[in-house]
């Protein structure tokens, strides 16, 4: 046996999924075993054919990809602060966020390719809303999480991390994806918080993600250009908007998603003292919301065929011509 | 009541600190009775410019090598911020402000607030200012922690303003080592091809939308940008469906710009647009539909066809 890092791995699941059952293996594996009878012989044979299911199970199907998705008024509508607490009014019904159906796709791209594994979902929202969970459900990821609390209402970005970091701590994933920011708050820091709580690597401003073996590859957007980084599972990597297609769900998929299992947890599930999250764990202040002086509009004329001689006498009044 | 000490994070290459950096130094100087840089990089090369702009003290830490910067940053700026104290720190939003401000977030405990395009110090409490909706409010919100205050800052915010001082102190930092977490490593980079005036500083941008109806149209106002002299940009919807790349993108997820002048073509003037470019000083729309909002911004609206109004203007500029 080599000592290289990914034989030492497989003989540790060996170990660890055999033993339990029938006592340590690891030597029936170096074939240092002295074995007698038939009954032992059928035995090892038994044992051997257990072992070879297991791991090819365990490397077929092991990875697992947990994406964060927010659930948010529609940026159709317009969007209208809570006068009383200035939050933003979350009171109709919350969708997916389309930035964050892109790393849904993602990670159903990545699970395909990889010829198995389960893509789960966490969301936190203060009203108990799954209509967004659902819509990401019937793209295909397997299940979800929701953390639903009353005490959530005004959590800032930290403490949003906080509780989507323990809710993901008991998925146990190889891979956790999450938008770079939010359609509606996109403050872009909370992935990276995530990663910071849980202490795992991360790659942020993710464009295409490839997983190969324990170690995942990330082209990463820069102003200029992209980036090669990469780094070893679990890791956390944020996903830009428009860099795959995201699926639209079927009739099949929808009906399914209504079946898919969602959990739905509060703070004391997590564990998780209320003075961290809210208005107090934000540890900030609305001052006051004031209108944005507007831009004047100027002149607007209908193109009858001498539109561009106008544009052109405006460009000389500004002296660019 | 003032503040004692504001820190910049502060991003610098080989031809000096980014302007989004002094831009910064500007408004912490504004604020603070001394404003400090951190550099992650090559902090003594920067001195003499941070110091012009006023930085009483440049730390730096030297080029990290080869790894995604963030996690080092943040815990380097952990250590140093436990023996030297600061109001505030300031980051611009950048990739790597974002990710360092992030991870010094849960390090310190302390929270973040970002998109802000203002500061203030009233009560003796930094208070920021962050447009919403498009820009069509501004939001004030102050911070109320113990400890340092971290805020991040849109390009173009401030002015950058030399105060004409001498080159700055430079004292060097240690890396400190992360662990597992800081282990992203670059292995390539890319840069894809820059020509002529770039979006950032360019006195003309000429930006194409949907409303090209074809990724081949977009050669248009490439064209045109030409002609004028100007940057090309994009909406963010035809840089999702991959016509032109990220680099171009004007809105709040690309490029803040604010030139001379502005020239929307097909552009409807979705929020994530506006947010990008209304502070430009002059804007040229042209869009077939009159009720976009585009129109509601512009100095000069043409309503009408892009694909018969700029090859016509092209014409007429080049008869010129």
């Amino acid at each position: 046996m080599t000592d290289d890092a990914d034989s030492l791995t497989r003989s540790k699941i060996r170990t660890q999924l055999v033993s339990p059952i029938f006592g340590p293996r690891v030597e029936l594996l170096s074939g240092q075993h002295r074995y007698s009878t038939l009954h032992q012989r059928v035995c090892e044979i038994f044992q051997l054919l257990i072992w070879i299911s297991n791991n090819l199970g365990a490397e077929s199907t092991t990875m697992k990809v947990v994406v964060c998705v927010k659930q948010i008024p529609d940026p159709a509508l317009p969007g209208e602060l809570d006068p009383s607490t200035n939050y933003l009014k979350r009171d109709d019904k919350l969708i997916l966020d389309e930035s964050d159906s892109y790393g849904v796709e993602m990670a159903l791209q990545l699970v395909e390719s990889a010829g198995g594994g389960e893509v789960s979902l966490v969301s936190m929202a203060p009203n108990g809303e799954v209509s967004g969970l659902r819509t990401a459900l019937a793209m295909g990821a397997e299940d979800a999480v929701l953390v639903s609390d009353d005490a959530l209402a005004g959590t800032d970005a930290l403490g949003t991390a906080r509780v989507l970091a323990a809710a993901i701590s008991r998925m146990s994933p190889d891979l956790v994806l999450a938008g770079v920011e939010s359609s509606d708050g996109y403050t872009g820091t909370v992935p990276e918080m995530i990663a910071g709580v849980l202490e795992m690597p991360s790659i942020t401003f993710a464009k295409q993600i490839e997983i190969d073996g324990d170690t995942v590859k990330v082209q990463r957007q820069t102003e200029a250009g992209y980036d090669d980084v990469e780094c070893a599972t679990p890791a956390l990597v944020s996903v830009t908007a428009g860099v795959v297609e995201p699926r639209y769900p079927s009739f099949k998929g929808i009906m399914a998603a209504k079946k898919k299992p969602l959990e739905e947890l509060d703070l004391a599930a997590l564990g998780i003292d209320s003075s961290v999250v809210g208005k107090n764990g934000a540890r900030q202040e609305t001052v006051r919301v004031t209108d944005a002086e507007e831009r004047q509009a100027g002149e607007v004329i209908e193109d009858e065929g001498d539109a561009h001689e106008k544009i052109v006498e405006f460009l000389g009044e500004l002296k660019i011509v | 009541m003032s503040v004692e000490t504001i820190l910049v994070f502060g991003e610098a290459d080989e031809s000096g600190p980014s302007g989004l950096t002094l831009e910064l130094l500007a408004a912490a100087r504004d604020l603070a009775t001394k404003a400090e840089v951190f550099v992650v990089g090559d902090g003594a090369a920067a001195a003499s410019e941070l110091g012009a702009h006023g930085a009483s003290t440049v730390y730096s830490t030297g080029v990290l090598d080869g790894k995604l910067m963030g996690v080092h940053a943040a815990a380097t700026l952990q250590a140093h911020l436990d023996s030297n104290p600061v109001d505030a720190v300031f980051f611009g939003q950048t990739p790597d402000g974002r990710d360092t401000a992030a991870r010094l977030a849960v390090r310190l405990d302390q929270p973040v607030i970002t998109n802000n395009v203002g500061a203030v110090i009233e009560d003796g409490a930094l208070v920021v200012e962050e447009p919403v909706f498009g820009g069509t409010q501004n939001v004030f919100t102050a911070f109320r922690n113990e400890g340092p205050s971290l805020a991040l800052f849109r390009p173009k915010s401030f002015e950058a303003e030399p105060t004409g001082s001498g080159a700055a102190e430079v004292v060097p930092v240690d890396f400190v080592d992360p662990g597992a977490a800081g282990s992203a490593t670059v292995t390539g980079r890319h840069i894809e091809e820059r020509s002529g005036p770039q979006l950032d500083d360019a006195e003309v941008v000429v930006s194409g939308g949907r409303g090209l109806g074809q990724p081949e149209a977009y050669e248009m106002v490439d064209e045109l940008a030409g002609l004028l002299g100007a940057a090309s940009g994009a909406s963010r919807a035809i840089v999702d469906a991959g016509w032109v790349p990220y680099a171009k993108q004007v809105g709040q997820t690309g490029k803040v710009v604010k030139p001379n002048v502005y020239v929307a073509c097909g552009i409807s003037g979705a929020t994530q647009h506006l947010v990008g470019m209304k502070g430009s000083k002059n804007i040229i729309a042209i869009n077939k539909d009159p009720e976009a909002p585009i129109f509601g911004v512009a100095d000069l609206g043409i309503v009408g066809d892009v694909h018969k109004v700029i090859p016509a203007l092209i014409e007429a500029l080049k008869a010129r």
